[in-house]
């Protein structure tokens, strides 16, 4: 992929807080995320269960119900904030200029409509068209997201049709508007190895043909190898670290990183033991007193567990959350 | 590093050192197919072989629906198959009643792939691991019984203190231990891990990997470990099985298959795993195209047929049968000619 010189972002999130109150207590799930999408960029945000990651997206979306909450930040859409903005404005943006497609093709479906029906809901609620354009449509993006026999399966219902052929669907659907941002959570993780490729294909093509940004969330590192263009790693309701996809595989920074690349059974590895990080991901109840990484990491030092560290620059727009790059550039 | 050996008749004889063997086993699952049709066959394994040695670790590997849990329950005797038959310790398990599949019982066990639903939420860790014990009358008291929990416990890494403890109070990765503890009570030989890391975080994942590795080496344990994750399997596996469709298409020695697969379908699915490298990223990867077949109608002659771009007139009609090649079985016509990138 050409490096994208018009920097434009079309997505800036400033310091979000998303923060959960239940009665054992505030759970902070983003704690002061800080994240840019560009136009025409594939950004993956990685993490594992309970990183807030999804919580991320939920928000941009304004789909954070009750007991959570919005708490502070900002979050602009091609300079529109949507923290704060009204109902009305939001439900404009949702599957117009955002889309989500989430993990379970199965349930994100109506059972009891025909696709064909559920996704030219989604072009009649943003725009007036007659029944008859937008059945035509639905019909040219079933064939641009690759679903065979498209006339013959706007008719389906969602259990006529395998998981593969469904997360296609689901994809139409929130392509038919031509969204500037896609917001993918684990789009592929419910599938197969062989649809698997096939969908991080035709997500790749949607990039190039339509030039929507997307933002690809997942716990698969292979996959962000894969597709994306620019990493965010996500720990606890941080970022620990962001770079481009070669950097951050090549010069990993942060310690948990680097754990989680190493946690990868490799392929050519003798049978050795798997380098695997202790312990496991903190209670956000009760997180540790400075780095929230710290009691797991293997370089902490003294400082670590006193104060947090803030996002250190590496160069090359690769910035990681730990004192070991407090001087910049080369860990101390 | 013996090999099923392959007999003058073509038949796969159990080599000295088989712990189980599986020999043309079938299993077919009638389902009601809808209003006033009549009922329909899913062939879920179809005329299967093979043998797994004591003390390795066989992977079988596929896609949902191409029969590999199906294959581990069966193993198991949790199902009984159609046709042919499975035998552990040269014990036919078809045979076996009472008192004597009870004893087989004992050797072999599974780990479940969600931690979450395989453990009872209203028993205790102690319960929960106990009840092999107590079903099988291991111990004549309680305290034995509890000291060889605690002891399980220590062994699984989770600390016996733990024992009153319900599932709910353990995360993912503890509960999956707790899994493994009960399944290692009885001193099994052979355990069937269906998928035992899939639902698990990655650096879980690997404490999980490696005390199945540390198990096996002390415990002498055999596994049967299946898995849809590649990268799991190649770096557990002595041998790796590949299933499509109810079928067997490859069995070989894991670094074999994986530096260089015979099969189509072994092909594709080795090329379709995301490699966590970005500088191997390529832009025309050569993707499977199109679903898996229905295993209600599969394709007749060779089952991959249809998605399978080396295709031929033979194998729409002929059905490839298991073969050597190269130090492995394969079931495809053309796998000599198959020297296409």
């Amino acid at each position: 992929m050409s490096e994208q010189q018009n920097n434009a972002e079309l997505l800036k999130i400033t310091d979000l807080k998303t923060h959960f109150f239940t009665h054992k207590g505030v759970v902070p799930a983003v704690d002061g995320v800080t994240l840019e999408i560009p136009k025409r960029q594939i950004v993956g945000v990685v993490g594992e269960s309970g990183c807030g990651k999804s919580v991320t997206a939920m928000s941009i979306l304004q789909l954070i119900s009750r007991p959570g909450r919005i708490v502070s930040g900002s979050i602009r859409l091609d300079g529109k904030e949507l923290v704060g903005a009204g109902i009305d404005e939001i439900r404009e943006l949702r599957g117009n200029k955002i889309s989500v497609i989430f993990q379970e093709p199965m349930t994100s479906l109506n059972p009891v409509y025909t696709v064909g029906r559920q996704v030219s809901e989604a072009i009649t609620t943003h725009q007036q068209v007659s029944k008859q354009e937008a059945k035509q449509r639905v019909i040219d993006i079933f064939k641009a997201v690759g679903i065979p026999e498209a006339e013959k399966r706007f008719k389906a219902y969602p259990h006529q049709l395998s998981g593969g052929l469904r997360q296609r669907v689901m994809i139409g659907m929130a392509m038919v508007c031509r969204p500037q941002l896609l917001i993918a959570d684990e789009p592929t993780t419910a599938l197969d190895v062989t649809i698997e490729a096939q969908i991080l294909h035709l997500m790749k093509q949607l990039e190039s043909d339509f030039g929507t940004s997307i933002m690809l969330i997942t716990h698969n590192l292979g996959v962000v190898a894969e597709v994306c263009d620019y990493v965010y790693v996500m720990y606890a309701g941080k970022i620990m670290e962001q770079a481009n996809i070669f950097d951050l595989f090549d010069h990993t920074g942060h310690p948990y990183t680097k754990g989680l690349l190493q946690s990868i059974p490799k392929p050519m590895a003798e049978k050795q033991r798997l380098y695997n990080i202790k312990g496991m991901v903190p209670n956000l109840l009760r997180l540790p007193k400075g780095c929230r990484f710290c009691p797991r990491c293997e370089f902490a030092m003294q400082e670590c567990h006193e104060h947090e560290p803030e996002l250190y620059d590496a160069g090359n727009q690769h910035l990681v959350r730990c004192f070991l790059y407090k001087n910049g550039g080369e860990p101390a | 590093m013996t090999q099923a050996v392959l007999e003058k008749n073509g038949e796969v004889q159990a080599v000295k050192g088989d712990l189980l063997e599986v020999d043309h086993v079938v299993k077919e699952f009638k389902v009601a197919a809808g209003f006033r049709k009549s009922a329909a066959v899913v062939h879920a394994v179809s005329d299967v072989s093979f043998t797994i040695k004591e003390g390795e670790t066989l992977a079988m590997v596929g896609e949902s629906g191409c029969g590999k849990s199906t294959m581990g329950r069966l193993i198991l005797k949790l199902l009984e198959p159609t046709e042919g038959a499975i035998r552990f310790e040269g014990q036919d398990l078809d045979k076996l009643t009472g008192e004597a599949m009870r004893h087989i019982r004992k050797k072999m066990q599974i780990i479940f792939q969600d931690p979450y639903a395989s453990l009872n939420p209203r028993m205790t860790v102690f319960q929960i691991i106990a009840e092999p014990l107590v079903t099988h009358n291991m111990f004549a008291t309680k305290q034995e019984t509890e000291d060889r929990v605690r002891e399980l416990l220590k062994i699984v890494g989770i600390r016996p203190e733990f024992i009153n403890r319900y599932p709910h109070q353990f995360s993912g990765g503890q509960r999956q231990r707790i899994g493994i503890a009960r399944a290692l009570a009885l001193n099994p030989k052979l355990v069937v891990c269906d998928e035992p890391v899939s639902a698990l975080d990655v650096s879980i994942q690997a404490q999980i990997l490696n005390l199945l590795h540390d198990l096996q080496k002390d415990m002498k344990l055999t596994y049967l470990f299946i898995s849809h994750d590649l990268g799991v399997v190649r770096y557990i596996s002595d041998r790796v099985c590949v299933m499509f469709l109810g079928k067997l298409c490859e069995i070989g020695n894991t670094e074999d298959i994986f530096k260089n697969p015979i099969h189509p379908y072994t092909k594709f699915l080795l090329a379709a795993v995301p490699k966590p490298d970005p500088h191997l990223r390529r832009e025309n990867k050569s993707l499977l195209i199109g679903e898996m077949p229905s295993p209600v109608n599969p394709p007749g002659g060779c089952r991959f047929h249809t998605r399978c771009p080396y295709m031929t007139e033979r194998c729409s009609s002929e059905e490839p049968q298991m073969r050597e090649l190269q130090g492995r079985m394969v079931a495809c016509h053309n796998a000599e000619n198959l020297r296409i990138q």
